[in-house]
């Protein structure tokens, strides 16, 4: 079972619709047995870093997740769910988990587009990911696949940690981790086939180990 | 220094430095039934918006939009439950529109599992409902659908395009270009951008119209009414600037597919997603 963390920050159903598709048992949660009992964890989220951080430390989750990552336990981060498991972000200056080292930057203002006109921000639609490293939550995902992005703040993680990039007015890193503990900007869950494929690397992984 | 700065950037754009642009297609429902039958190339014709939504988003939609003209409260909940099905069987975002006038309608909407919301006439006779939506569920889910007229240009409406609303049957004195940019200062996130003059012609998209929004406001425009061919369609995005193209009748009656307009556009040079 793949637990879908529960902190009260947007659209937690989505991933488990998608889950429930691909017969992928799970459950949204934020009970600490439930997650340590969990095979791998799903952090999603929609909305902004500082209001996420604080349901997250007044439920004590934030030790909570750290604790078992530490221990070992998989963990797939999306959209805000990928930058929060960073040191900050710019979003609300707020401090963040922590968990992987990097920061949380807005798009440029001055950035421009294919017209030379400056970039729409959120970051809205499809585009694609330029993998720099080997990734087997990518494996059996065409190279040419396109997913799904809504975003204003993209993340900055430690260049080691550099999985995709994905270029709006500039390149930015769109996947980040190591395995077992991978972050992604993009929506898998509203990304078609390959974002199913996607989240289905990921129960192979956490049932694997 | 700023002028520097920008030209370094222009120098630098990578060729594919781009959202993919989008194609949508809009499927009218009534109380749970497409209003037309939707016919693809050999098929029987069909009247379940569910199984039409996951025919497209097998065929490489990029995204989807339902359009509700329900008139009764009570058959709203039927739309809802439409909603929940589509949410569990396509796995791209999709918006739902028609009749949407409160924050309540809004987050039934969202909560059925859409993506976005799209607010029309209900916008232009209470603009704060953008506002509340975009500070309720962020700007993201938040369309705004113009329905424009062309006019004489005046005062009142000195881009020359004024806003209509009960599909054009109204006029509401209002510059189409000031609301543009109003709705993006409520906080919309998107613009679904359509002509009343080209609606229904397929005579292509009203491009004048197309480029003069998109090119004055800093969110995605949607471009509606008038898609004849792909054409069309990548005009809308190239010339008008349209971030995506809305198409209705060219592909329910199976004239065009939608891999072959992504296809067409493909080698017209736009960037757009070819493989789901």
């Amino acid at each position: 079972m793949l637990a879908i963390l529960n902190y009260r920050a947007g659209n937690l159903t989505s991933v488990k619709r998608a889950l429930d598709h691909e017969g992928i048992p799970c459950r949204i949660t934020d009970d600490a047995d439930i997650l340590a009992r969990s095979r791998g964890i799903i952090f999603p989220g929609v909305g902004a870093a500082g209001s996420a951080m604080k349901n997250l430390r007044e439920n004590g989750l934030d030790t909570l997740l750290k604790d078992l990552i530490s221990r070992g336990k998989p963990m797939l981060g999306i959209c805000l769910g990928c930058q929060i498991i960073l040191d900050e972000s710019m979003e609300n200056s707020a401090s963040t988990l922590s968990i992987l080292s990097g920061s949380c930057l807005r798009f440029d203002h001055e950035l421009l587009d294919e017209h030379g006109d400056p970039i729409n921000i959120p970051h809205m639609g499809w585009n694609s990911v330029k993998l720099v490293r080997e990734c087997e939550l990518f494996r059996d995902v065409p190279q040419e696949a396109e997913f799904y992005f809504v975003h204003s703040y993209y993340p900055e993680p430690r260049s080691d940690l550099l999985i995709g990039l994905t270029s709006y007015g500039r390149d930015f890193c769109s996947v980040f981790g190591r395995p077992g503990l991978w972050a992604m900007q993009f929506h898998p869950e509203k990304s078609g086939r390959p974002g199913l494929k996607i989240l289905n690397n990921f129960y192979r992984y956490c049932m694997n180990i | 220094m700023k002028t520097q700065r920008i030209k370094f950037c222009k120098c630098l754009l990578p060729e594919e430095n781009m959202l993919s642009k989008r194609i949508i297609p809009c499927l009218d429902v009534r109380d749970g039934k497409l209003t037309k039958g939707i016919k693809f190339r050999g098929n029987v014709e069909i009247g379940d918006p569910v199984e039409t939504a996951r025919l497209y988003y097998e065929q490489g939609a990029d995204e989807i939009v339902f359009y509700d003209i329900t008139a009764s409260a009570e058959a709203r909940g039927i739309m809802l439950q439409v909603v929940e099905k589509v949410a569990e069987t396509i796995f791209i975002p999709f918006s739902v529109g028609g009749g949407i006038s409160s924050l309540e309608d809004m987050r039934a909407v969202l909560l059925a599992g859409a993506e976005k919301v799209s607010v029309n006439s209900a916008a232009i006779k209470n603009p704060e409902i953008i506002s509340q939506g975009a500070e309720a569920f962020g700007s993201q889910c938040i369309v705004v659908g113009m329905d424009v007229l062309r006019v004489e240009k005046s005062p009142d409406c000195p881009s020359g395009y004024e806003m209509v609303i009960h599909g054009g049957r109204k006029r509401m004195n209002t510059d189409a270009l000031w609301w543009a940019r109003e709705v993006e200062r409520l906080g919309a996130g998107e613009i679904c951008l359509n002509s009343i003059d080209a609606d229904g012609t397929k005579d292509g998209y009203e491009l004048d119209l197309t480029r003069l929004i998109a090119g004055n406001v800093r969110i995605p425009v949607i471009a509606s009414g008038g898609a004849g061919n792909p054409e069309h369609m990548t005009r809308a995005v190239t010339e008008g600037r349209a971030s995506a193209a809305l198409i209705a009748s060219i592909v329910h009656y199976g004239e065009y597919t939608i891999p072959g307009i992504k296809d067409f556009m493909h080698q017209a040079g736009v960037k757009v997603r070819r493989t789901w």
